[in-house]
C-alpha cells in the first residue's frame, strides 16, 4: 500500500513538470499583457515598456520560463502583479475560504445525491424515479452563474432569507484565527459569527453543489439498480436474509464503489467550479481571485494558483484510490 | 457491526439533506427578527459601499486608480480639494495660496490639524511629503508606482519641475517650481498629493517599496499603516473582502454621521446590484444603464455625477481610406449623436462637440461642428471615390463584456452606430475583443479601423484630455501631425490659466478641423443607493468624502 502511494507521488513530479510547461505557454498566449491590463485605456508605450521590464516580461519566453521554474524549485511562486504580494501568501489567505465552501458543497452533494439516487433506484420506473432523473438532468445542464443569479434573486433579494454575497457580515467584526469562518466562530464562542458565516455558505454552496449532486444522484441510482438486480441479491432474498441487511450490506456497500470515484473527481471539479460561483457571490476565495487574475493577465497568480490546484487535485485522486481499496478489498489485491 | 455502520452512513446522508432544509428555514426566521429590530432602532452609522476591487496601495503616493483613490480620499487630505460638485480647485489643508511669480506658490495652512497618529500637521509636514515624492528612485519612481508625481512633475529629483519646498513658519509653506505650470494647483487636488504623517511614513518604511527588481512589493506603511488628516482612520483590510475605516474623533472639520465605512469588494456588476437589493451594501458605483429603471422603480435612489469624461469614435488613419479627411468628415456627418444618446446612453448624457467636457479649461464653444447630415455624408463619400458599386469598407472594433464610466454598454453603442453608418452606404466589418485584448489591439498595433474608446478626467486639466489623446504619435490614431503635437507640448508649459484657456481653445478648434475621430458624448455616471442614504456628495472627479453622507435609518 505504502509503495503504491509512494510510486504515485513520484509520478506526480513529471506530471507537474509537464503542467508547468503547458501552463506557462498557455498563460503567455493570452492576448494583451499585464501591463495593458494594469494601465487601462491610456497606457503609453513607455509605461507598458517599464512594467514589462520591471517584471522581466521583455526577456525571451524560454528564459522567462526557466527563471520561473528555478524560482518554483526554491518554493518561490513570484509576486502577484495586481496586489504586489507573494502568490503563495495570496493563495494561503484565500484557500481556507474556498475549502470551507467546497467542503460544504461536497457534503451537500454527497449527502443529498446518494440519498436521492438510492431512493430513486428503489422506486425504479415510478413517478418519483422519473422526477429524480429529470431533476438531475436539469442540475447537470444548468450553468452555475445562471443558477447563482437566480438563487440570489429569489432567496436574497426577493425573500431576504439569506445573504447575497461575501463570507460574513462585515458589521460583525468577528475574530479570525484559522480563516475557516464557521470554525473560527465556534472556537472563539462567537456563535453569531459562526452562524452568519454558515448562512453565507448556503447559496454559493447550493450553486456549487448542483452539478456534482446531479451526477452523484445519477451514478448512485444506476449503480444501485445494477446491484439490486444482481444474482447475489436475489439469492440473499431467497434465503430470507433481512431486508435491512440486504439494503445495507448487499446493495448500498457494493454500489458505492463507482460513487466514491465520482466524488473524488467531483471534488477536483468543485475547486475549478468555484471560480464562477465565487465571482457570482463575491465570495473571497481562490476562485474569485483567479477569475480576476485571468482578466488582469496576472501571470504569476494564474501559473501559481493553477499549479497549487493541480497538486491538490492529484492528492485527492490519490486519496480516492486509497479509500477505494478499503471499500473493495479486491482492488487491494491487485 | 458492519450493519450498524452502514445504517449510520445512510442516516448521516439523510441528516445532511434534512439539515440543510431546516437551516434554510431557520435563517428566514432569524433574519425577519433582525429586520424588525433595526427599523425601531437609531440610525445605523455604518456606511457600506460596494467597491469593484481592493485599493492597490494604502499609500496614495503610489496609486493612480479609482478604487484606491476612493479609499484614500476618506483618510487623506491634500493642500487643495475641489469645490463640491465641480472639478474646480478649492482650499483644503491650505486655507489659501498666493502666486507671487510664475513659479512660486505660497500656501497658508489650516491650524490645529493633527494626523491620525496624533502628530501635528504643519508646513514641515507639507515639505516632507513633497520632498519625499521628489526623492523617489528605482521602483518607487517607476510610472507604475508614483505615476502622478512622474506625470505632473515630469520626473523625479533633478529631472522634475519641482524645485523646493520651504517651511516659512508653522502655517506657511512655499513651493517653488523650476518652470511655469498652470495645472499645478488643480493637480494638487489628486489624492496622490495627500499630506501624510511624516512620523508614520518613516516609522513604517513607506519608501521601502521594491522587494526585488522584477517584483515590486508594497511597503509596510502602504499595506497597513496609512496615516493622514482625513475624517476617517484606517482600521483593517482583508484583501479581496473588505477595507474598514472608522471615524476620526479628532477631525478638524465636520465629522458627519458616518462612524464606520466599509468598502466591500464585489467585482461583478450583477453581484453589486444584487448586494444592494439584498441590503448587504448601501450603495455602489457605475450602475449599468439597463439597471437604472428597475432600481429606481424598486425605491433605490440614483445619484448622477456631472460627466467629466468623453466617449469618442476613434479613426485609425493607418487603415485604408481613413487618412482621407473627406472620409472622416463623412463618418462624422453620418452620426446622429442625439439618437445615440436617447437610445442607448443614460439619461442626462450630453452630446460631445470636442474631446473634453465643457467644465475643462480651454473648452471651445465655437469649434467646427459636423451636424447629422446623411446626405452630406454620402456626397463626401462620393467625392472621396466611394460609390454603391465600390463602397467604403472599414473595420469597426469594439470591446465586449466591459463597462466603463464613459462607455457603459459598448455592444449597444456599436449596434446603434452600425445602423447609422450603414445607412449612408459604409460597409462595416465588426470585430469584437475582450477588454485587455482590445486595448492591446488598439494601442499595440496598427491593425484596426474605427473604434470606441474614451477617458474620464483626473482633475481639471486640458492636458489630461487632449494632451493624453493627441500629444504624441500613437497606434491608436495612426497619424503624425507635427503641428498639433507641438501646440500641445507648448500649451502644457504655460504659466497661467488665462494663457492656457486661449491656447487650448485654439487647439480644440485645430483638432476638430483635423478630425482624428468623432467625439460622441459625455455619458452620466450613476451611483445607486439604499433609500436610507438621503444625501451623497457626488463629484465629477469622484472627490466624494463620506463625512458628507447623510443617513436616515
Amino acid at each position: 500500500m505504502l509503495r503504491t502511494i509512494g510510486r504515485r507521488l513520484l509520478l506526480l513530479v513529471p506530471t507537474l513538470f509537464g503542467l508547468t510547461l503547458l501552463l506557462f505557454f498557455w498563460v503567455r498566449a493570452l492576448p494583451g499583457g499585464p501591463a495593458v491590463a494594469l494601465l487601462g485605456e491610456r497606457a503609453t508605450p513607455e509605461r507598458v515598456a517599464e512594467i514589462n521590464e520591471l517584471y522581466g516580461f521583455n526577456e525571451p519566453l524560454i528564459a522567462q520560463y526557466f527563471t520561473w521554474l528555478g524560482q518554483l524549485l526554491q518554493g518561490n511562486f513570484g509576486v502577484s502583479i495586481q496586489t504586489q504580494r507573494p502568490v503563495t501568501e495570496e493563495f494561503l489567505r484565500r484557500f481556507p475560504a474556498t475549502l470551507e465552501l467546497t467542503m460544504f458543497a461536497i457534503i451537500l452533494a454527497v449527502g443529498v445525491g446518494i440519498t436521492i439516487g438510492y431512493w430513486a433506484a428503489r422506486r425504479q420506473g415510478k413517478p418519483a424515479d422519473h422526477f429524480a432523473v429529470f431533476a438531475s438532468l436539469i442540475g447537470i445542464t444548468i450553468p452555475v452563474f445562471f443558477l447563482g443569479v437566480i438563487l440570489k434573486w429569489i432567496f436574497a433579494v426577493q425573500l431576504g432569507w439569506l445573504p447575497s454575497d461575501g463570507r460574513q457580515d462585515p458589521r460583525l467584526d468577528a475574530t479570525h484565527y484559522t480563516n475557516f469562518y464557521v470554525l473560527d466562530g465556534i472556537i472563539t464562542g462567537e456563535w453569531d459569527a459562526a452562524w452568519d458565516a454558515f448562512l453565507h455558505l448556503i447559496l454559493p454552496g447550493i450553486a456549487l453543489a448542483t452539478i456534482p449532486l446531479a451526477i452523484i444522484t445519477r451514478i448512485t441510482r444506476a449503480s444501485v439498480l445494477e446491484v439490486q438486480n444482481s444474482d447475489y441479491v436475489r439469492t440473499g432474498m431467497a434465503k430470507g436474509i433481512s431486508r435491512g441487511t440486504i439494503r445495507g450490506r448487499f446493495i448500498l456497500r457494493n454500489s458505492l464503489l463507482p460513487v466514491v470515484t465520482t466524488i473524488g473527481l467531483q471534488f477536483g471539479l468543485l475547486l475549478s467550479g468555484a471560480i464562477l460561483t465565487e465571482s457570482v457571490f463575491a465570495y473571497p476565495g481562490i476562485g474569485s481571485f483567479l477569475y480576476r487574475a485571468i482578466f488582469n493577465r496576472d501571470y504569476p497568480v494564474l501559473q501559481g494558483f493553477i499549479l497549487f490546484i493541480a497538486v491538490i487535485y492529484a492528492l485527492i485522486n490519490l486519496a480516492v484510490d486509497v479509500s477505494y481499496s478499503f471499500i473493495d478489498p479486491r482492488v487491494r489485491v491487485q | 457491526m458492519l450493519h450498524t455502520a452502514r445504517r449510520r452512513w445512510l442516516a448521516g446522508a439523510a441528516a445532511v439533506a434534512v439539515g440543510a432544509i431546516v437551516l434554510t428555514a431557520c435563517a428566514s426566521q432569524r433574519d425577519d427578527g433582525g429586520g424588525d429590530d433595526e427599523a425601531s432602532g437609531d440610525v445605523d452609522t455604518t456606511f457600506v459601499f460596494g467597491a469593484s476591487g481592493d485599493p492597490a496601495s494604502l499609500d496614495p503616493a503610489f496609486a493612480s486608480d479609482g478604487e484606491t483613490f476612493r479609499v484614500a480620499r476618506q483618510m487623506f487630505e491634500g493642500l487643495v480639494g475641489t469645490v463640491p460638485g465641480t472639478a474646480d480647485p478649492a482650499p483644503l489643508l491650505a486655507k489659501s495660496w498666493e502666486q507671487p511669480d510664475d513659479t512660486t506658490y505660497v500656501f497658508t495652512l489650516e491650524e490645529g490639524v493633527t494626523f491620525h497618529d496624533g502628530t501635528d500637521f504643519n508646513a514641515e509636514a507639507v515639505c516632507f511629503n513633497f520632498d519625499r515624492q521628489n526623492a523617489f528612485t528605482g521602483v518607487a519612481a517607476s510610472q507604475s508606482m508614483a505615476y502622478y508625481w512622474g506625470v505632473i512633475m515630469r520626473g523625479f529629483g533633478a529631472d522634475s519641475i519641482y524645485d523646493s519646498c520651504t517651511a516659512d513658519s508653522e502655517t506657511q509653506a512655499t513651493i517653488t517650481l523650476k518652470q511655469p505650470f498652470a495645472g499645478f494647483i488643480p493637480a494638487l487636488s489628486l489624492p496622490s498629493f495627500s499630506i501624510q504623517s511624516p512620523t508614520a511614513l518613516e516609522e513604517y518604511g513607506a519608501d521601502d517599496v521594491g522587494g526585488t527588481e522584477e517584483a515590486p512589493v508594497q511597503s509596510e506603511y502602504g499595506q497597513e499603516h496609512p496615516t493622514g488628516t482625513g475624517p476617517f482612520m484606517f482600521d483593517s483590510i482583508s484583501l479581496g473582502e473588505q477595507t474598514v475605516l472608522t471615524a476620526n474623533p479628532d477631525y478638524w472639520g465636520e465629522q458627519g454621521v458616518v462612524e464606520e465605512v466599509i468598502f466591500r469588494v464585489i467585482g461583478d456588476t450583477t453581484a453589486r446590484r444584487q448586494a444592494l437589493e439584498s441590503g448587504s451594501i448601501d450603495g455602489y458605483d457605475l450602475v449599468a444603464p439597463a439597471d437604472l429603471q428597475s432600481l429606481e422603480d424598486a425605491g433605490f435612489s440614483l445619484v448622477n455625477r456631472d460627466p467629466f469624461n468623453v466617449l469618442y469614435l476613434g479613426m485609425n488613419q493607418a487603415a485604408p481610406g481613413l487618412s482621407d479627411p473627406k472620409v472622416r468628415q463623412a463618418i462624422a456627418h453620418a452620426i446622429d449623436k442625439d439618437a445615440l444618446i436617447t437610445q442607448v446612453l443614460p439619461e442626462g448624457t450630453v452630446a460631445a462637440s470636442q474631446f473634453m467636457p465643457d467644465a475643462v479649461i480651454g473648452w471651445n464653444e465655437d469649434v467646427t461642428q459636423y451636424d447629422y447630415d446623411p446626405e452630406a455624408a454620402q456626397a463626401l463619400l462620393a467625392e472621396a471615390g466611394y460609390t454603391e458599386a465600390n463602397p467604403l469598407t472599414i473595420t469597426f472594433n469594439y470591446p465586449v463584456n466591459i463597462s466603463r464610466p464613459y462607455m457603459p454598454n459598448p455592444e449597444q453603442i456599436f449596434t446603434n452606430l452600425q445602423s447609422q453608418l450603414e445607412a449612408v452606404g459604409i460597409v462595416l466589418n465588426p470585430v469584437t475583443n475582450e477588454w485587455v485584448e482590445y486595448l492591446d489591439l488598439i494601442q499595440g498595433g496598427t491593425d484596426h479601423g474605427i473604434h470606441l474608446l474614451g477617458w474620464t478626467g483626473d482633475y481639471n486639466d486640458p492636458d489630461n484630455f487632449v494632451g493624453t489623446f493627441f500629444g504624441l504619435p500613437t497606434n491608436e490614431w495612426g497619424f503624425d501631425n507635427a503641428e498639433l503635437f507641438q501646440a500641445l507640448t507648448d500649451a502644457r508649459g504655460l504659466a497661467t490659466e488665462e494663457e492656457q484657456e486661449a491656447a487650448y481653445a485654439a487647439i480644440n478648434e485645430q483638432i476638430m478641423e483635423f478630425l482624428p475621430g468623432v467625439p460622441l458624448a459625455h455619458p452620466v455616471p450613476t451611483l445607486a443607493f439604499d433609500a436610507r442614504v438621503t444625501s451623497y456628495p457626488a463629484s465629477p472627479v469622484q472627490d466624494e468624502v463620506y463625512n458628507m453622507v447623510e443617513l436616515s435609518e
